[in-house]
């Protein structure tokens, strides 16, 4: 990697400080994408704001009758938090399925968020259980924050503090892993909230989105054979190696009927 | 005492490997642990392209960037090219083209990594900033990738002096005879197959460190090789000029090879030629990145075959037709993996009386093809088993049967095949029957019943092989080629009081070499085997070798460590009898003791080796003192291990996803040494064919010849939850004409597997109507193939 200047602040405050006096800075929340790309020299930022030594963006807490996750917590703690397995347990599954063992343990929920990789997982919990994603400046909706490929709403200098997902009635996430990477060829994330059913789907498109077809089914009946009867267009999935947009279409039915099953 | 030797140290024992203390404790000392003082860090500009000129070079920034000690491009480098090491002659007779091949390009270069320049800097990230200031201005011309369409009208060409890309047109086996064959078939099965690109993603990257001692001229190479002496003789007398006597190639511990560790590489020569330009030490490590673009990759062959049957089916005829891709360059030993090591096989386990075979060697733009694991024979087994499978299903045979109505007899051996070998030993019933009763054949039906009520298509697929391995009889490859002979050399050194060493031409790199090797000698000379130690990989240690792949190591290696043995045993005979004031003839070495026989009268190895070594009373005028042979050990013919494999998966009929839910494996491999390590063995092998029939294979861009596959991210290796619990049977019959009987295990699993795997796919799906899937059955591809089948039969 290129050399870069490295910082390692102890509050919001100070990273977006050292942010906005860098010409080309970068945050460090786990460093689970941004590392490789650094080795691989496809990124030269002049500064890594590191935000591991800030207190206040660790932890899990129950809120009102849902969860919060500090932005620096990470997949494993996520995975074994008593607290997320009571609350949305699909939640808990969701985030022990991420990477292996040693990503669980570095990655973090805001660097996967903010990163918004379109095969990541946590996009499909996030949008299919319509969190908030808190920033140091304000709060965004799921359905405002995710905005295309590695894009989403966070402004610069803002940084995500916290997300806060409100407790489903139930929920279920099931993924295909793309076999080489074992990253989500299609993940869905299946949810009946207070606010309808939301289906998300990760992998299968440029960013995360949610299926209407798969949500009118589902709403009206909450079973994987409502599920799989659903067909979907191929238009805009994604095409590659390891399947084709007629593939994913066919698996997202088919992940969102074991979703479906798997949420009870 | 010796008994116990035997049952739990000696031969057939259950050792536990010497070698893992200090690999699982990170002990052992790899090529990249090696650091020599003052040293300078290697840094490789590889071309972005697949196919360009290199119109103009100007390394001057980089030169003058801090920390860089030198720059060298294709211009500075003035020795030679690195050499084929087997030559092919095409069907009129013709010698095989051999294009130049230059550790550094000069005018052109022809795949992705090729090597543009060489930086050599204080530290490795100094040379790597510097090689970002080298300006290279290519011109980029179009690339040929698919060995396929290689040889057809308007390919870009790689070499003008390969028309059509064509290194050689070569044939084997009596094509009248096998068109007569066809003339009189009741059947012809045909088949298209593709035998895709593998790489072999070793664990260790490559390395290699090069060294110059000014003082005495001479040359020093660290390197990550299945074989030193090789190394030194190719890079010496080849590229480099360098006398052997100047020239040390030391492959410490080294971990994994694969085949992919035989060649000798650009960088080798590279560092080592440059350590004597700056006359500093020169280190290279591949990045996991650069191993993908430029170790050797395996298989990638094109092939078209048929076979004739008689009424009752039994084989009367084979015709293969195949196109082999050899990369941008000849390496090592390319031009023999996909003509000696493929077409010979073609008989199989089976009395097919006519074959004929054409292969059609073709340069494309991408990374070398030379041996992997099984290296011809992998690919040879594979198009016999898909073909025999399919003539089964197509006249209705049971696909157990029509195999076994095939079979060579096991009265019929020495058995002499239409293609060109003649196998000295084998037994295919037996292994077949075990293979059988071992994954519950029988039983099938009713396990296929039970995933049917689950969703899943279960599936069993056998495959029925043969290898030829113990690499090589030198006199034969010569004949068929081969550039080099390939014996083995070992040495034992008995110290004065009594502790071994033993030094082997074979170089261990996973196999467990100091284990085995420990055994047998242990139990040869009757000594524990805490006091045998095996030294391997070191041409100033090790008096000359060939080194370790074509699954050699024990039946060449092994042999010559016996045949030393005996030696050692001979003279401590006369020793022994002159200590006992016996006679010769009457020393008889048993439990190991040497003893006067009918008497107790005796002496142990160790006082024999401390009269050799402090000759006082010793018969100085007929003997030499010390108490240690060297023996060459050339074999008489190939080995040829054989058995059944038996697969068994399910398909998830939603998803395509394939999971391998039994995997059996019956092999004949002759003598074993260490049951334990075969397993081993088996076990490894067997997930590397998983590997290459459902999920590994390279892929380049067809337009642009970029590597897709070039990380793991989209290149899959095999990982635990891929492979199930195998169960590994051995019914052995003898190597006949090696003193140990021994055949050889390396490459089995990854011979017998990938058509097992295929044909339980294929048994799978059969329900749904689909008849053909190529490797790797990926889910996308099986899913693929079942909305095929679905879409026909509507």
């Amino acid at each position: 990697m290129h050399d870069f200047a490295y910082h390692r602040p102890s509050s919001v405050a100070d990273a977006v400080k050292a942010l906005g006096s860098a010409s080309d800075g970068k945050l460090l929340a786990g460093g689970q994408s941004l590392l490789p790309t650094l080795r691989q020299r496809l990124a030269e930022p002049s500064d890594v704001i590191d935000l591991g030594a800030i207190a206040e963006l660790k932890g899990i807490k129950v809120e009102g009758d849902g969860i919060t996750i500090g932005a620096t917590t990470t997949h494993a703690e996520v995975a074994a938090s008593a607290d997320v397995k009571k609350t949305i347990p699909a939640l808990a599954v969701l985030a022990g399925g991420i990477g292996d063992r040693q990503v669980r343990h570095r990655g973090t929920i805001g660097g996967s968020l903010a990163n918004n990789d379109p095969a990541a997982d946590y996009p499909a919990a996030v949008l299919g259980l319509g969190a908030t994603i808190r920033t140091n400046k304000r709060e965004i909706k799921a359905d405002d924050y995710f905005k295309g490929l590695f894009e989403t709403a966070l402004g610069d200098g803002e940084i995500i503090t916290a997300v806060h997902f409100p407790k489903p009635e139930k929920a279920g996430y099931m993924k295909f892993e793309q076999p080489a990477s074992r990253f989500c060829l299609v993940g869905v994330f299946v949810a009946k909230t207070k606010a309808g059913l939301r289906v998300a789907v990760t992998g299968a498109g440029p960013c995360v989105f949610r299926s209407k077809e798969l949500e009118a089914a589902l709403g009206s009946n909450f079973t994987a054979d409502a599920a799989k009867a659903v067909k979907l267009k191929a238009d805009g999935l994604n095409s590659d190696l390891h399947g084709s947009p007629e593939y994913r279409a066919a698996l997202i039915s088919v992940m969102a009927a074991r979703a479906a099953a798997a949420a009870g | 005492m010796p008994n116990d030797i035997a049952t739990q140290t000696g031969i057939g024992a259950r050792v536990k490997r010497k070698e893992d203390f200090r690999f699982l404790t990170g002990r052992g000392t790899y090529t990249d642990d090696i650091n020599r003082p003052g040293q300078t860090y290697a840094y490789i500009l590889r071309s972005p392209h697949a196919a360009a000129d290199i119109v103009k070079i100007d390394a001057s920034k980089a030169k003058a960037a801090p920390g860089v000690v030198a720059v060298f491009t294709g211009a500075d480098y003035e020795k030679g090219g690195l050499p084929a090491g087997w030559q092919i002659h095409s069907k009129d007779g013709s010698p095989m083209i051999e294009p130049p091949h230059f550790p550094l390009c000069k005018d052109k270069v022809r795949h992705v990594g090729d090597q543009v320049a060489l930086v050599c800097a204080e530290t490795y990230a100094q040379a790597r900033d510097a090689a970002e200031l080298i300006e290279v201005d290519y011109k980029e011309t179009t690339p040929i990738v698919n060995v396929g369409d290689a040889d057809k009208a308007g390919a870009p060409q790689v070499w003008p002096e390969a028309k059509n890309n064509v290194c050689y047109d070569w044939h084997l086996g009596d094509k009248a005879a096998t068109d007569a064959a066809f003339a009189k078939a009741a059947h012809v099965t045909k088949i298209d197959l593709v035998n895709q690109r593998l790489i072999p993603n070793a664990m260790e990257p490559r390395a290699a460190i090069g060294d110059f001692d000014r003082a005495t001229g001479e040359f020093t190479l660290y390197t990550t090789s299945q074989n030193p002496h090789v190394i030194r003789l190719l890079m010496g007398a080849f590229v480099l000029q360098i006398p052997e006597a100047k020239l040390r190639v030391v492959a410490p511990d080294v971990g994994g090879g694969f085949g992919s560790k035989i060649f000798h590489y650009a960088e080798e020569a590279l560092v080592t030629w440059a350590a004597g330009k700056i006359e500093r030490p020169v280190k290279w490590t591949a990045e996991r990145s650069e191993s993908f673009l430029t170790d050797a990759h395996g298989r990638d062959h094109v092939s078209h075959a048929e076979l004739a049957l008689d009424k009752d089916g039994k084989f009367l005829g084979l015709r293969v037709s195949t196109k082999a891709n050899m990369g941008a360059y000849l390496s090592t030993f390319a031009p023999c993996i996909p003509t000696y090591l493929y077409a010979t096989l073609l008989a199989g386990v089976y009395t097919t009386p006519a074959i004929y075979c054409e292969v059609k060697a073709l340069f494309t733009h991408t990374a070398v093809v030379d041996a992997y694991r099984g290296a011809g024979r992998p690919e040879c087994t594979y198009l016999l088993e898909r073909l025999v499978e399919k003539a089964a299903r197509e006249t209705g045979m049971d696909r157990v049967e029509i195999r076994r109505k095939n079979f060579i007899p096991v009265n019929a051996f020495p058995y002499q095949t239409p293609v060109a070998l003649q196998y000295d030993s084998g037994d295919y019933f037996s292994t077949l029957d075990m293979a059988l009763k071992m994954s519950d054949w029988a039983g099938f039906e009713k396990r296929k019943a039970d995933a049917k009520a689950r969703g899943k298509l279960r599936g069993i697929g056998i495959s029925t092989y043969i290898e030829a391995c113990g690499i090589a009889p030198s006199a034969v490859v010569g004949s068929l080629g081969a550039r080099a002979g390939l014996y083995e050399c070992g040495s034992i050194r008995v110290h004065p009081t009594g502790s071994v060493t033993v030094f082997t031409g074979s170089h261990s790199h996973g196999q467990g070499h100091e284990t085995t090797f420990a055994q047998l000698v242990s139990e040869g000379l009757g000594i524990s085997i805490e006091n045998v130690e095996v030294s391997h990989g070191d041409t100033n240690k090790v008096p000359f070798g060939m080194g370790t792949y074509g699954s050699r190591s024990l039946a060449v290696g092994g042999s010559a460590l016996v045949k030393a043995m005996d030696k050692v045993i001979a003279k401590s005979k006369k020793i022994a009898a002159h200590l006992l004031e016996a006679s010769v003839a009457d020393i008889e070495f048993k439990d190991g003791k040497f003893t006067v026989v009918g008497t107790d009268k005796s002496k142990t190895l160790g006082e024999i080796a401390l009269a050799a070594y402090v000759p006082h009373n010793y018969p100085i005028t007929e003997l030499e003192p010390g108490l240690e042979e060297t023996a060459f050990y050339d074999p008489l013919n190939f080995t040829f291990p054989g058995g059944t494999h038996v697969c068994e998966v399910e398909v998830d009929p939603e998803t395509g996803v394939v999971q391998v839910v039994n995997f059996t494996a019956a092999d004949d491999i002759g003598r074993v040494i260490n049951p334990m390590i075969v397993e081993g063995q088996v076990h490894g092998g067997v997930a590397q064919g998983i590997g290459q029939a459902l999920l590994e294979g390279a892929a380049y861009d067809a337009e642009s010849g970029q590597l897709l596959t070039g990380s793991y991210m989209d290149y899959c290796m095999p990982r635990a939850d891929n492979v199930p619990n195998i169960q590994v049977g051995n019914h052995a019959t003898m190597c006949t004409h090696n003193p140990l009987g021994s055949k050889g295990v390396g490459e089995v699993g990854a011979i017998g597997s990938p058509p097992a795997v295929i044909n339980a796919v294929l048994d799978a799906l059969l329900p749904l109507g689909v008849k053909d899937i190529t490797m790797p059955a990926t889910p996308y591809k099986v899913w693929q193939a079942i909305q095929s089948a679905k879409k026909a039969a509507e």
